[in-house]
């Protein structure tokens, strides 16, 4: 069946079918429910198969974009999951959670005059039908190289590396300090936006591969790199994110009630809090809740709270919305569900009650100046605009940095600003030859499928390394 | 999953546990901890590290009940599996040769100051150690504690063992009479450290507490346990757990600990519930 590009381009855009507002914000099941089969061919055929596909310019790892729509239109979801996963590992997981309007999505030439192909709700229909059905299987296809790698970290940089290594035939062992696998995957990003059994399986085809996984070990503290190395490792891949909280600095930031974005979901998601008594760990929130922040955590963590029944939460943002950096499906959702945004503001101080509870947050309005280095418009205090709202909740979401335990507890690895680990970009090496390091403690986009990129990237460089010794 | 190799009550409601964890027994160091969690639907809580043995690849933990989840550890039994063990963690005491060092340890605080008693007396300090419960039945590693220390003061707060008295009482005649103390170490309750941090203040010498904020993942990824110390804010399990007793905030950090405590007791009844379950379920097994 050929169709003319007129008649692709008379196709609207088909939206992502979602659980209902008043449903969903009572539980924890997932928001997006994700295309049928019919649904995914009528949008893939919206795709005009441009000679030179912008969209695959705007994916971090290039995956081909107009073949793949290509096999959806045709029928061949199997020869669709494999063109997607040449390059992307976790698809399921970034048809979920990548930021596609700013990617593939925003360079798709129909978003010019209307609206883009839905490549991510597409790639996660193929990746979807692929697990459902065990379509396409990895499998390692070469001898045992015989050599050990070490993969710090199992948040998506360090699954993506340990699947690549597995399947060229290298022994790998993945050390996560938590006591599950999955990273931000799993302690940050909620069930309702990414089920967690979709981790679990990527982890397990891992563990089919012959990957090893060992939980509850802290590296710097309980095994050091070094200690690794005389261990008979030929190579470490360093990934253990940038988990460290920012917090503002501003008065009562310490008080009860008040809460890092990170402890916060930890309890929740990690630690099934929400399931509380019958999981032992408790999670606090109280009637009126404000969420400080713009970006995906604050989103996760606004809504999570919205789940565990207050009457009220704030999304409290010092620039305007447009300048909010979490995922526009999000943003969305977060509005329908009822989550009130207060933009151009920003909190000044914490005010308590005689126990040491947060019962109020005073605020000042911002406005927006001239952009500053990151593009974004600089937001500015309006002189004398201060005033109060009762809350009895507050929860932190501005931002990470990185943890330096690695570097302090491991000699020779030079750091660039804030801390993070300076690789070289065509390798992902650090300065000490062996250690080779990805994801958000590298710097950079600080998104799943960038982390995933650099894991891919170091994976081959590790790979040539080993081999050469 | 770490095994325990030997369990038994040091005291009404305070048990001893030998647990196999040979990597946090090669690397433990004096002031650090653990984080354990009893079961699949357990809570992370941090633990002190009272001793540990490379030799036999294990440590030493005191356990005293007093929350869920120390209670549901105190129905395993020797032979019994921890499902989860993560440590050493936080950055180990500072050892080194400071000269007088008098280590202050209450209730089972005792079982935390242990560790650096030794450590600084094979650094070549004269250790002076005031350990101290609310009885005689819970002093604990009464023996352990006199061999680690060149001087041991026991107190009870009721007078049944040793003087009678508070901890920092023998400290305060020390200090009065004029008696060189080069470092003071305080482990124990908050209002004990917080006392001990007063009395030294004036006296400029250096003093160290080891702080138990609420914690959740241990590695400085929630900021749960963070406390106020001088002008900033650090994060007791990767900076601490040991501070400067003078710099911290204690008045922060006790109504920070009551966050979850007073959770706890909106809940108790719920979670009593499920204890009982627990305690009859293994009642039943146990048989
Ligand atoms: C709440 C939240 C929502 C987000 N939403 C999105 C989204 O929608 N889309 C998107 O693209 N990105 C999102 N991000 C960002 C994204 O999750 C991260 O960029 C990505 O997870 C980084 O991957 P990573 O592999 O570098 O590290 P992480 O996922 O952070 O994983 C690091 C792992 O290493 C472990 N570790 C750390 N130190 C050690 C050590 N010393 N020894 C052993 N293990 C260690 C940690 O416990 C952790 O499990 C979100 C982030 C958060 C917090
Ligand atoms: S316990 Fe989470 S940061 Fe310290």
């Amino acid at each position: 069946m050929t169709i003319s590009p007129q008649d692709r381009m008379k196709i609207s855009r088909h939206p992502m079918p979602a659980r209902d507002p008043e449903v969903r914000i009572r539980c924890f099941e997932e928001v997006a429910l994700g295309y049928d089969e019919h649904t995914a061919r009528e949008e893939a055929m919206r795709c005009l198969q441009c000679k030179r596909p912008y969209c695959v310019e705007g994916c971090p790892v290039s995956i081909d974009i107009p073949a793949f729509l290509r096999e959806v239109v045709a029928g061949n979801i199997d020869k669709a999951a494999a063109i997607i996963k040449k390059t992307n590992s976790l698809p399921s997981i970034c048809g979920r959670v990548c930021p596609q309007e700013t990617q593939c999505e925003e360079r798709c030439v129909l978003a010019k005059k209307g609206k883009p192909v839905a490549i991510g709700a597409l790639e996660r229909f193929v990746a979807d039908y692929d697990r459902q059905f065990g379509l396409t299987k990895q499998q390692v296809n070469v001898r045992p190289s015989g050599k050990k790698v070490a993969v710090v970290g199992s948040g998506p940089a360090g699954l993506t590396a340990a699947g690549t290594l597995a399947q060229m035939g290298h022994s790998v062992t993945v050390f996560e300090a938590l006591h599950e696998p999955g990273g931000v995957l799993v302690y940050g990003i909620p069930e309702f936006r990414l089920p967690k059994e979709i981790v679990r399986e990527e982890v397990s085809s891992l563990l089919d591969l012959g990957v090893e996984f060992n939980l509850n070990v802290l590296i710097g503290r309980t095994l050091t790199i070094d200690e690794l190395l005389g261990d008979g490792y030929s190579a470490v891949f360093l990934a253990p994110g940038a988990g460290v909280p920012q917090f503002m600095g501003i008065p009562g930031e310490n008080l009860n009630g008040v809460s890092s974005a990170n402890e916060f979901l930890t309890r929740v998601n990690l630690m099934k809090a929400f399931l509380f008594p019958e999981y032992d760990t408790p999670v606090y929130c109280g009637k009126r809740v404000a969420v400080i922040g713009g970006g995906n955590t604050a989103m996760d963590a606004a809504r999570t709270a919205l789940r565990l029944g207050p009457e009220k939460v704030y999304i409290v943002y010092r620039r305007s919305e447009k300048e909010m950096p979490a995922r526009r499906e999000e943003i969305e959702h977060a509005k329908e569900e009822g989550i009130e945004f207060l933009c151009l503001t920003a909190p000044v101080a914490y005010l308590s009650d005689s126990r040491g509870w947060v019962t109020e947050m005073e605020c000042i309005r911002m406005e927006l100046s001239e952009p500053d280095e990151s593009g974004r418009r600089r937001p500015v205090p309006v002189e004398g605009s201060n005033f109060r709202i009762p809350v009895d909740t507050v929860i932190v979401a501005i931002g990470a940095k990185t943890n330096d335990l690695i570097v302090k507890a491991t000699g020779g690895l030079s750091v660039a600003k804030k801390g993070y680990l300076l690789v070289d970009p065509q390798t992902q090496m650090t300065s000490r030859p062996g250690i080779f390091a990805g994801g958000d403690i590298a710097g950079g986009e600080a998104t799943v499928i960038a982390a995933m990129g650099q894991g891919r990237v170091a994976a081959q460089s590790i790979d040539r390394y080993v081999r050469e010794r | 999953m770490p095994q325990i190799l030997e369990k038994r009550e040091l005291a009404p409601r305070t048990h001893y546990f030998r647990v196999k964890v040979p990597l946090i027994a090669r690397h433990a160091q004096p002031g650090q901890f653990i984080i354990l969690r009893v079961h699949e639907r357990g809570e992370r809580i941090p633990l002190t590290i009272a001793d540990s043995d490379r030799q036999s690849g294990t440590i030493t933990l005191i356990v005293q009940e007093i929350g869920a989840t120390t209670r549901q550890l105190a129905m395993l039994r020797t032979g019994d599996e921890i499902r989860d063990i993560l440590g050493p963690l936080g950055t180990p005491s500072e050892i080194e040769k400071f000269g007088t060092v008098v280590l202050l340890g209450g209730g089972f605080g005792i079982a935390a100051i242990h560790p650096i008693a030794k450590a600084l007396r094979n650094a070549d300090n004269t250790i002076v150690s005031i350990i101290g419960a609310r009885t005689r039945d819970l002093i604990i590693m009464e023996d352990e504690m006199r061999a680690a220390s060149h001087d041991l003061v026991i107190m009870t707060d009721d007078g049944s063992y040793g003087r009678k008295g508070l901890v920092i009482e023998p400290l305060k005649e020390m200090i009065e009479s004029g008696r060189r103390v080069d470092r003071v170490v305080a482990i124990g309750p908050l209002p004990m450290m917080r006392a001990v941090a007063e009395l030294t203040r004036p006296y400029g010498i250096k003093t160290v507490a080891s702080l138990n904020p609420v914690m959740v993942d241990g590695t400085g990824m929630c900021g749960g346990c963070r406390v106020a110390v001088g002008d900033s804010t650090k994060f007791a399990c990767v900076d601490g757990p040991e501070f400067d007793a003078h710099l911290v905030d204690f008045n922060e950090l006790s109504a920070r600990t009551q966050m979850y405590r007073d959770f706890e007791k909106t809940h108790m009844c719920r979670i009593e519930e499920r204890l009982q379950q627990l305690e009859s379920a293994q009642g039943v097994a146990g048989q």
